[in-house]
């Protein structure tokens, strides 16, 4: 079932960041960023735990879920230091993506050379 | 006057001879192929619990450093690009979009040299992302923090 879910989510919301590109003027730029803030205002009230618990794998896929992990980890480390713990905490649980991106893009622009 | 009327004019002959775009068409494209990838991303994570008895949210990590590993691996081979052209949004939207900008900016300006190609320019395109990101979850996790009682 979680299977299921996540093909319907995940494809939904490509769904609709494609409508957006194809109907209004913004770049995948813009869009990309507007679903990172939306990511990080549906965490706010916890409301993407709860789709993380229903739709499982496919939750973590698209862009929203990195406006998402930001705030969780903030969140989390506020609790034990306080307002200083929001900006410790920032990257608690997005460094491995970020980390392994700037890693191997590094790595593979280093072997590869550009086609064109 | 004159000028916009021969404006308007100008755009309806233009919008005549546009190249046709089925947006109906590219939006179902879209949702198989993010749909897909959001199927693997769910797969793989069963996988690793049941085979390599990891925990979900390790798998979870592990599933997305692969997702990483393969459209920086795949844009660095130079079909990623060809894919991403074809499914759009499908593909862009995911976290391969992040690493596919990432890496396709750093191997363009890799002629300008480590530090000042590589180095200054790999966030050329993903950079938006991390700043918005971090702005928008500072002040909402700002707003939860004063709200809720660091709660």
């Amino acid at each position: 079932m979680l299977l299921f879910n996540s093909f319907l989510y995940c494809g939904f919301v490509c769904m609709i960041a494609q409508i957006i590109l194809d109907n209004s003027k913004l770049s995948t730029g813009h869009i990309t960023s507007i679903f990172v803030c939306i990511g990080a205002f549906l965490d706010t009230f916890n409301i993407y735990d709860y789709i993380v618990r229903i739709v499982g794998g496919g939750a973590l896929l698209p862009i929203i879920s990195f406006g998402h992990s930001l705030v969780h980890g903030a969140i989390i480390r506020s609790h034990a230091n306080g307002i200083i713990g929001l900006l410790m905490g920032m990257f608690d649980m997005t460094a491995t993506g970020i980390t392994a991106s700037i890693i191997f893009a590094f790595v593979f622009s280093l072997i590869f050379k550009p086609k064109n | 006057m004159v000028i916009n009327m021969k404006s308007t004019k100008y755009n309806k002959v233009a919008d005549r001879h546009k190249p046709f775009e089925n947006r109906i068409y590219n939006a179902f494209v879209a949702f198989i192929s993010g749909g897909v990838v959001g199927f693997l991303g769910e797969l793989l994570i069963e996988v690793f619990c049941k085979w390599i008895q990891l925990s979900r949210s390790d798998a979870g990590m592990l599933m997305i450093l692969i997702f990483i590993f393969l459209a920086s691996l795949g844009t660095g081979l130079g079909f990623f690009d060809k894919l991403v052209t074809k499914f759009k949004c499908g593909l862009i939207i995911p976290i391969t979009g992040f690493a596919h900008s990432m890496t396709s900016s750093a191997m363009d300006y890799r002629k300008e040299g480590l530090v000042y190609g590589i180095g200054s320019n790999m966030f050329k395109l993903a950079g938006t992302v991390i700043v918005y990101g971090i702005v928008s979850s500072w002040f909402f996790g700002l707003l939860r923090y004063l709200i809720g009682g660091g709660a």
